[in-house]
């Protein structure tokens, strides 16, 4: 029989030999991770449903989080930082970036790995060579389009595009700034750069929905565990024991006091060392619980017992919009079509969970984070750590996607209090189902619409009432059903409306902001009583909605004239032919009979960029010193929607050098003026626009110190700057130069009947989707998506298509499949987001509307791609059967029995 | 579902990886280790207890990977013997079983991706006794039994339906260590098949599964195994719908109409996050029928060309 297991483990990484001194069943991951000090493996599950830890073992793919050491002695290990060794490795990298196929970077490696799996066998793969080899990879940004397309091209061994010239930067498409870190997996996350020396943070959650708690004595816990060196609870909290997004509602504690509202609720911390938190079972702690009813439903919170004392009814907020006259509206009419849907939560399945450090140095304190908000994260944790702003300092680490989730102070405050208290470093990253369990979510909705027209087809009249499940705390629900009212019409000139949101407190996690802010849930409804008239009129679908589309001239529901870049009628008319083939070639596999009805579907969407009625400035700047360092300073987090790079294009050409000559230095605090968040699609309209005056005033000042013209080009070449004939010794300089620009949306805040400027410009767009539905087993198989959208100006094309393909594939999953159920889809493969089989080929069209306010004319991207996806999707579900999909996720029994109905 | 946790594997714990089955089968009598192979199922189920801090006693690892006498795809008269240790990617890539085996092949291009295809083992997939094992109901169709083998009491097969018991139960006995899979000996005109549904591409536990082995000799079917995965506590062998079709032309229309509901007797599916019951017993039906129409329309085409 053979001993125990030598001490020390043999491996060889990347062609290089380690002896790892661990325990043989330490996942492979944490061996690379923690061991290899190879932290481009990325941990997305640790139960291989996400496959970002995909390594090759002996040149086969396999999730690094589900192999034991133990079984890898003597194996060669390949990771992500091996690959640029291999050529073909080296071109598959090449090949990504120059296909845009990394965005946020977090699945990169593993995406990466699984391709090289399979060019090594098969150098020039078909795409179902691809999506096979690839199945087991998810990727939550990309849509996977574009990642197939890099994959089957590296076998050519392109060399990367030339940077695009300084003037014409904007519109080119120009590689990711950020994007050779994250191909080459030196890109560092939240988890990935902690000091060696930091404690390790273990929150602990209700497991109950609505409870009373009391923690007992923690000092046996404690002297049980020496490791264990301190348990943090609310009565730990200097400052303020909340935080949330609206300085008037700080109401999710940072721990409970006593009552927890929601399943995932912080009840205390553990900070100790790892090995001390992994022996800590639930059990051993002294938590005594007491649960409650709970409301899981806005209809048992309304008129049930308060979440919270503050909101005695559960109302957290109404949202309103009324014009016109509505009774007139629905006299004069028509037709008239009314209905009901509801929507699930919807989790945002970033592959990176919450992780990143906190060190106090000194009397300051300072959280390196994955975070989308580094300026919000800033004033939570000075606000719960009792110090003046000045005392803290946010680094946004890179970030592994957001999508909203990522909006809120999540970890953060929890970690600068451990760091605080301790005086040491502390490190946290939540385990996935901590992730899912304890975050925001979208909104469930359940709305009831109603809509008209005149027997020309105008609509006359829409009327809509939407209750949002906002969950235990308020997060972003007042912005939900501030955005919804706004947006719920849709696009359309509708003469008379009455449109009321309201968010519902409940026992459910916190809802918050999710990519489209409520919106997606509302288009579902709006669009299917757009289809259900153009049938009752015997219209086309997508001639009904060009009837009634927004045009440059139109005022809105809220009272805003719209003048400018309003480019819907332009994307149904670029769509038109795609509908009308798609729609021929539906009716002639139709007409061939069988199980399979295929059918095309569509929806149209707008997008207010901004907040809603609110300030939303951004602060950038761009300095050149006197070692003739120019140095962009961009607090815009780039979560991998591509701001990094969209805002360097901008400034390239604002400032006329080109994007070589930049260093940049991002979202730090203490070193970055306030961008805003990362959300509302505001960063290329808001902080585009601020890098492009910044650009044209550090032009300027150069300009005028060379005494050059204003069409002077510019050259840096070390300290000597030349404009023109004029030459600019930098080293002479004084002081460096520097152009700061400021962007701030003009808006007027929304009366009570919903009237104002809501938002300085919006986006615009259409999509058709088509697929074909088994009618015996009601599952959907997508065929093709076509999306053309109004952005105002394109800055990047490769970054906006990558913007449409990910909100498409989101969209996806929000029609059908993606539905959370607390304690019960708690991970990746109860909880299904779409594979790479599950996104059709997309085909965009790029509508150029320009938008005067914004950099180059452009507006914003991000949300817009996602709201028209699900309504297209079940529009054309019903196109191929007839059935009226009122509840998503369309999962197949829900397909099968509306379409019984 | 209910889950069960095997234990956590705390740093500390003793793991063996020893390189013979009587190495193996001394130790599982003497320190009733948690049995390891491709690991697959064994690292979720921990990830899942830890998140909430419910992990249970550490156990000892017995780790099957190193011995030698478990590995390998060995044909002989008798019929097929797969080790405990072949990976779900060994049959996807095995290209010499015959035709029936070709439903068990195409389950094992959707059980997980490519990387767990590449780790994780069939057997394994029968010891974790999970409602959706995707396994179970092809390897059911091709009359597959266990081998099972003790340090006590030597060797016994058990049929597929005799070694999963329940929900997540096995007939193992704690001593007792899954060692093959006894696949008898197909006809060579015989042929496979799985129908997997779910809600997306990959990556999917199945809705519902349906597998066949189905034999044809002048145009009438003279053998057929169906079975049903993910309907019931355990996959099924649905014996009226296979007697449904016995002796019928092999003719794709008519061999899906002979099999009816009332065949389905021995499954009960559930409510749960995937589908209704009701459902589940309807896509059985629409899968089984499916099945065994392309299976014949397979033949025939195959009998035509």
């Amino acid at each position: 029989m053979n001993a125990m297991p030598p001490a020390t483990t043999a491996l060889t990484v990347n062609g290089a030999e380690h002896r790892i001194a661990a325990a043989p069943m330490t996942r492979l991951s944490a061996v690379l991770r923690d061991q290899c000090g190879l932290t481009g493996t990325k941990v997305g599950c640790e139960a291989g449903d996400c496959g970002a830890c995909t390594v090759l073992i002996d040149g086969v793919q396999a999730c690094a989080c589900l192999v034991p050491l133990g079984q890898v002695a003597d194996a060669a290990v390949t990771t992500v930082e091996g690959l640029a060794a291999d050529p073909l490795g080296a071109a598959l990298q090449r090949s990504f970036l120059a296909h845009g196929a990394a965005q946020c970077g977090i699945c990169t490696p593993g995406m990466l790995l699984a391709a090289m799996d399979l060019l090594a066998r098969t150098p020039a793969p078909d795409e179902a060579q691809v999506q096979a080899a690839l199945g087991g990879v998810l990727c939550r940004c990309t849509g996977y389009r574009k990642i197939i397309e890099a994959v089957m091209d590296a076998h050519r061994h392109a060399p990367l595009p030339a940077p695009p010239q300084t003037g014409a930067a904007v519109g080119a498409r120009m590689v990711r700034a950020d994007g050779a870190a994250r191909v080459a997996g030196t890109a560092l996350y939240g988890d990935d750069a902690a000091p060696a020396d930091a404690l390790h943070l273990r929150c602990i959650r209700s497991p109950h929905a609505h409870a009373r708690f009391t923690i007992g004595d923690l000092g046996p816990l404690l002297a049980r565990h020496p490791g264990l060196v301190r348990v943090l609870t609310a009565a730990d909290v200097p400052g303020r024991n909340g935080f949330g997004i609206y300085a008037d509602i700080k109401d999710q504690p940072v721990f409970a006091e006593g009552l927890v509202r929601y399943r995932g609720d912080a009840v205390c911390a553990l900070v100790g060392d790892a090995a001390t938190l992994a022996a800590i079972r639930a059990e051993d702690l002294p938590i005594a619980w007491q649960p409650l009813p709970a409301h899981a439903t806005p209809a048992e919170a309304l008129g049930g017992a308060p979440v919270q004392d503050r909101w005695a009814d559960n109302v957290l907020t109404t949202g309103r919009v009324v014009s016109g006259n509505l009774e007139a509206g629905f006299a004069a009419a028509a037709h008239v079509v009314e209905g009901e849907w509801r929507t699930g939560f919807v989790e945002h399945a970033y592959i990176e969970p919450e992780a990143g450090y906190a060190v106090r140095v000194g009397d300051r304190i300072e959280v390196h984070c994955s975070t989308q908000a580094p300026a919000m994260d800033r004033e939570e944790v000075a606000g719960v750590l009792g110090l003046p702003m000045e005392a803290v300092r946010i680094v946004p680490t890179a970030c592994g996607g957001g999508f909203g989730g990522k909006l809120d102070a999540g970890i953060q405050p929890m970690l600068a209090l451990a760091a605080w208290i301790t005086g040491r470093p502390v490190r946290c990253a939540l385990p996935r189902a901590e992730s899912m369990a304890s975050s925001t979510k979208r909104h469930p909705a359940a709305i009831a619409a109603r809509a008209a027209c005149d027997a020309s087809g105008r609509l006359t009249a829409f009327a809509f009432d939407g209750t949002y499940d906002t969950g235990a705390y308020a997060s972003w629900g007042p912005t939900v059903a501030g955005r919804v009212p706004v947006h719920a019409m849709g696009p359309y000139r509708v003469p008379a409306v009455n449109a009321r949101a309201r968010a519902v407190f409940t026992h459910n996690p916190p809802s918050g902001a999710f990519r489209g802010f409520g919106v997606p849930q509302a288009a579902i409804a709006q669009e299917a009583l757009w289809d259900r008239l153009a049938d009752a009129l015997g219209m086309d679908r997508l001639e009904f909605r060009l009837l009634n589309a927004l045009r440059p001239g139109n005022t809105t529901a809220t009272g805003q004239r719209l003048e400018h870049s309003v480019g819907l009628v332009e994307c149904l008319d670029a769509l038109r032919p795609r509908w009308q083939a798609l729609r021929a070639e539906a009716a002639a596999a139709n007409a061939r009979g069988g199980a399979l009805r295929h059918g095309v579907g569509i929806a149209c969407m707008w997008y207010g960029i901004g907040n809603t009625g609110m300030s939303n400035p951004s602060t950038m700047r761009i300095t050149l010193d006197a070692a003739g360092r120019l140095v962009f300073w961009n607090g815009a987090v780039d979560i991998g929607q591509g701001s990094t790079t969209v805002l360097l294009q901008i400034a390239v050409d604002a400032l006329g050098l080109p994007a070589a000559a930049f260093d940049q230095v991002m979202g730090d605090t203490d070193l970055t003026e306030d961008a805003g968040k990362t959300s509302a699609s505001r960063q290329t309209f808001v902080s585009g626009r601020a890098a492009q005056e910044a650009g044209a005033a550090l032009r300027r000042a150069i300009l005028r110190r060379a005494n050059a013209g204003d069409d002077a080009p510019l050259r840096l070449e070390g300290t000597r700057l030349h404009a023109g004939e004029a030459v600019l010794d930098l080293a002479a300089l004084d002081a460096p130069l520097e152009g700061v620009g400021r962007f701030d949306p003009p808006t007027v805040p929304l009366d009570a009947d919903g009237q104002g400027i809501p938002y300085a410009t919006y986006g615009f767009a259409a999509q058709v989707a088509a697929l074909a539905v088994d009618t015996d087993l009601g599952t959907v198989t997508l065929k093709r998506i076509v999306a053309a959208h109004d952005v105002g100006r394109t800055i990047n094309p490769t970054l906006v298509e990558g913007q449409i393909h990910g909100g498409i594939a989101q969209g996806i999953g929000l029609a059908l499949m993606e539905e959370y159920l607390p304690g019960r889809t708690e991970n990746l493969h109860d909880y299904l987001i779409p594979t790479v089989g599950d996104v059709p080929p997309i085909e965009c069209i790029l509508v150029e509307a320009a938008e005067p306010l914004g950099p180059y004319g452009a507006k914003g991207i991000g949300e817009p791609a996602l709201v028209p996806t699900a309504p297209a999707i079940l529009s054309a579900i019903r196109d191929a059967t007839g059935a009226e999909i009122t509840r998503v996720p369309a999962l197949p029994h829900r397909v099968l029995e509306a379409m019984s109905r | 579902m209910t889950t069960i946790y095997p234990g956590t594997l705390m740093a500390a714990s003793a793991y063996h990886r020893p390189s013979t089955l009587p190495d193996a089968l001394a130790l599982l009598r003497d320190a009733a280790p948690a049995i390891l192979a491709g690991a697959t199922d064994l690292y979720p189920a921990r990830a899942a207890a830890e998140a909430w801090m419910r992990q249970g006693p550490e156990r000892p690892i017995l780790d099957i990977t190193g011995i030698a006498a478990l590995r390998g795809i060995a044909h002989g008269p008798e019929g097929t013997r797969i080790g405990a240790a072949v990976t779900w990617a060994e049959i996807r890539d095995a290209a010499r079983l015959p035709p029936a085996f070709d439903g068990l092949r195409a389950a094992a291009r959707e059980v997980g991706g490519a990387q767990v295809q590449n780790r994780a083992t069939v057997l394994g997939n029968l010891c974790n006794a999970s409602p959706a094992a995707d396994g179970a109901p092809p390897l059911l169709a091709l009359g597959a039994c266990v081998e099972v083998a003790s340090a006590a009491r030597g060797t016994r097969t058990l049929p597929l339906a005799a070694f999963i018991l329940g929900n997540r139960r096995t007939a193992l006995a704690p001593d007792e260590l899954a060692t093959a899979l006894l696949v008898p000996s197909q006809s060579p005109t015989a042929r496979g098949g799985v129908l997997k549904l779910g809600a997306r591409s990959h990556l999917v536990i199945s809705i519902a599964m349906a597998a066949g082995v189905i034999d044809t000799r002048s145009g009438r079917v003279t053998a057929a195994r169906l079975a049903v995965g993910a309907c019931s506590p355990v996959a099924q062998r649905l014996l009226q719908a296979e007697a449904a079709i016995l002796g019928q032309p092999a003719d794709p229309e008519a061999l899906a109409a002979a099999i009816l509901p009332r065949h389905l007797g021995p499954l009960a599916p559930i409510d749960d996050v995937r589908a209704t019951a009701a459902y589940r017993r309807h896509a059985a039906l629409v899968l089984l029928r499916r099945l065994v129409a392309g299976l014949a329309g397979a033949d025939t085409r195959r009998e035509a060309a």
